[in-house]
């Protein structure tokens, strides 16, 4: 090749030394090079976490996974790291921002501490609007009241808009098993839908796939042409095969981001304006709702609507921030109201306040182990740094290894515009998970003798006398399974000649 | 001014000269400085994984090296935070809650205690990026997080402003954690590894000769990865520098 390499766009360039093909187009002229595909093969897109039963989700496997797709990795730290900088330019702009934040918590931790009586609050005014209003204690029975509802009124497809509660009581999965069809009309949900992935974010679902992982399933899924991943021919193409299906829809369902006690008022915020379309095209909307959503007054959604898009991407606002206070006119409205493992969650004493969290994705965006590991390689609802500490909640042995994946680096809390201690929750789990038994049981041996190796200094000063002892040993106890892992990817400690222990004996000490 | 010079263990063992530019430099600074010889660690390493109970002799252990000290100083700030904020397995008496009271990382030590207004035996003409460790920089509020709407401070870069010839860098992503994490660097060594190089590449592209941290453990864990990956930067402890090191 000339040296023009580097003028070439990489897909141009030949592989393994062959020629290229020039700008000029020559080698386009004759049959073999016009079936070469322009496009070398794309990287394939690394999938989640493997699930095994019960046993717990090895979140560092599928995160290894993820960074060895390099072109993956790399576009998913970098524009989640560039929402954190948008985020930041938000808060600057912002004098009062840790104000606001304080304030949120404070309203949140108010009202979580009076949850029933604004529950019953919200209800009351809920029906009073003409809303039909019904309870569930778990996700089964979310799911059950649902289909119970869409069963009433004959429907046989739903359109809605995205909602993590929906994910987490496996709404589409029960859907389809009783044969209604769900749409989910929020683009990046939709993509995901569509590959029959879950989300890997609360607020962009499918920010771990290439443009090129979404033509391969729009081809797959909708007809597009597979060697095109322009992304307005994709976003154009789905809207031309999704509009008709939510024109055709039976019923309508949204999830919530605000249920506002003294109004009955259900808010959803989004970018896309398809709360709007799941909520009115439909006749029939139906709203689930987990009862941590509530806040007392419309007037606190001043604080909460300033502070969760700019936590969330950097915008001033969403797009479209919706009001749905009762049914339209010849329609009926439901709101389901989840608990889901939630009442059980406000009990615990070093874990309730992760029920002020409002979705907005912040500690992902800014999580460095996050970023770096893509968000199924958690193997549940909720990823990132705000998923280790609900997703134990919901089953400690399942998600007994997700609390280990941090540095506990403190920067989640940092931005959490509700002020959650997210990393000190996470520490704590790591005790609760110890207490529970759920670690396994080779750490508890190893950490149980370096416990006692530390606590008698004699012991320890002989186990790292020598500096090849030191190497032998001191990582043994202190990092559990020694150098191999530590010697993977990175280079071990030059050993120094002694340690600063015989320095000091050498140069300061009579006494040995 | 009595000190109990505390060496955490890894300090110790793999960067004994960090523990002897500490103790050389509080002395220059006037002060009497005692290394108790039964030391050995303050209990991090099983509490961050959560085995706190297995802490309970260590932290006796600790106390009773570090009891009746006007100030207990370390080199390191995330063993500092543990015995400040989570050393809580044993017993709570007042003695274990003065010792814990009075311990303190170097560079807050030498900042809000000592106020030392000069180092006038330390010159480091070099390009540096400091790195600020997560439990400095978090924990122990050496500095604004850059999360955070809050006016710009740095204990770190205070105390370095006064050595001649320090030139900063500035990298693209200041206080992004660099991946060390205790066990997590094993545990999760593909991701921790990642991160160690986005780090090292990060300080490189900004034109650091050296990147400069209270912390060893995160210097442990980034030499290791810059060698790994063949970049020429290096690594000292702002203990070495303040107190004279050349290079």
């Amino acid at each position: 090749m000339s040296g023009n390499d580097g003028m070439l766009h990489p897909d141009l360039l030949g592989r393994d030394g062959e020629e290229a093909i020039l700008r000029g187009g020559r080698r386009l002229d004759h049959a073999e090079a016009a079936s070469k595909p322009l496009r070398s093969h794309p990287e394939q897109q690394p999938r989640g976490a493997k699930v095994h039963g019960r046993r717990p989700i090895d979140q560092a496997e599928a995160a290894s996974r993820f960074i060895a797709a390099p072109e993956h990795e790399k576009m998913h730290d970098e524009r989640l790291w560039d929402l954190r900088l948008k985020r930041d330019r938000e808060m600057q702009a912002l004098p009062e921002w840790e104000e606001l934040r304080s304030l949120a918590s404070a309203i949140k931790e108010h009202t979580l501490t009076r949850l029933d009586e604004y529950l019953d609050q919200f209800e009351a005014n809920a029906r009073s609007n003409g809303v039909y209003l019904h309870w569930a204690r778990d996700a089964a029975e979310h799911n059950h009241i649902v289909h119970g509802i869409l069963r009433d009124h004959g429907a046989k497809s739903l359109i809605k808009s995205k909602s993590m509660l929906t994910e987490e009581c496996g709404f589409r999965y029960y859907m389809a098993s009783v044969g209604i069809e769900v749409i989910e009309t929020d683009l990046g949900e939709r993509i995901q839908q569509l590959d029959n992935e879950d989300p890997s974010h609360v607020v962009v679902p499918a920010v771990h796939k290439l443009r090129t992982d979404v033509a391969e399933v729009f081809a797959a899924t909708i007809g597009t042409d597979p060697d095109n991943s322009d992304v307005h021919y994709l976003a154009e193409a789905q809207r031309e095969a999704t509009r008709p299906l939510i024109l055709a829809a039976d019923a309508g369902m949204t999830g919530c981001n605000f249920a506002v006690a003294e109004t009955g008022s259900v808010v959803v915020c989004t970018n896309e304006g398809n709360a709007d379309l799941s909520a009115n095209v439909p006749k029939l909307h139906i709203a689930s709702i987990g009862i941590e959503k509530v806040v007392p007054r419309l007037e606190h959604l001043a604080v909460f609507v300033r502070l969760l898009s700019r936590s969330a991407l950097g915008s001033p606002i969403t797009q479209y921030t919706s009001h749905f206070r009762g049914p339209r006119k010849g329609g009926e409205m439901h709101i389901v109201l989840v608990d889901n493992g939630r009442s059980e969650r406000l009990g615990l004493a070093d874990f309730w306040t992760s029920l002020k969290c409002i979705r907005c994705g912040a500690c992902m965006n800014t999580c460095p182990v996050y970023r770096r590991s893509g968000g199924l390689s958690y193997g549940a609802t909720y990823s990132g740094p705000i998923g280790l500490i609900i997703d134990p909640t919901f089953n400690a042995r399942t998600y007994s290894n997700l609390p280990f994946a941090s540095t506990l680096n403190g920067s989640c809390t940092n931005v959490c515009p509700v002020k959650i201690n997210i990393h000190e929750q996470i520490y704590a789990w790591r005790r609760e998970l110890v207490r529970q038994h759920e670690v396994p049981f080779v750490k508890k041996v190893v950490m149980k003798a370096a416990g006692e190796l530390l606590s008698r200094p004699a012991a320890y000063r002989a186990a790292i006398s020598t500096t090849d002892a030191v190497l032998a040993h001191l990582p043994r106890f202190l990092i559990y399974n020694g150098l191999n892992a530590w010697g993977k990817h990175r280079e071990v400690p030059h050993p120094p000649r002694q340690t600063f222990h015989s320095w000091y004996h050498a140069n300061r000490g009579e006494k040995p | 001014m009595r000190i109990g010079l505390f060496i955490p263990c890894y300090i110790d063992a793999f960067f004994p000269e960090v523990g002897v530019a500490t103790l050389e430099l509080l002395e220059r600074l006037g002060h009497e400085v005692v290394y108790p010889r039964d030391q050995t660690c303050c209990g991090q390493p099983m509490a961050n994984s959560g085995f706190n109970i297995e802490c309970t002799n260590t932290e006796a252990l600790f106390v009773h090296n570090f009891s009746g000290f006007d100030y207990v100083v370390a080199p390191s700030g995330s063993c500092v935070h543990h015995v400040r904020d989570n050393f809580d397995a044993i017993r709570q008496t007042p003695e274990v809650k003065q010792v814990r009271a009075r311990t303190y990382e170097l560079v807050e030590f030498l900042h809000d205690v000592l106020k030392v207004a000069a180092f006038p035996w330390a010159r480091f003409p070099h390009r540096i990026g400091l790195h600020n460790s997560c439990g400095t920089l978090r924990r122990l509020k050496h500095a604004t997080p850059s999360e955070l709407h809050e006016p710009f401070y740095s204990k770190p870069m205070d105390l370095l402003s006064k050595v001649g010839g320090i030139e900063f860098v500035s990298p693209a992503r200041p206080d992004e954690c660099c991946g060390f994490g205790g066990t997590f660097a094993v545990f999760n060594e593909v991701v921790s590894t990642k991160m160690g190089y986005d780090k090292v590449t990060d300080h490189t592209r900004a034109g650091a000769e050296y990147i400069v941290s209270a912390d060893s453990s995160c210097l442990m864990h980034q030499q290791g990865c810059a060698e790994r990956i063949g970049l020429p930067i290096k690594f000292i402890h702002i203990a070495q520098i303040l107190a004279g090191a050349s290079a």
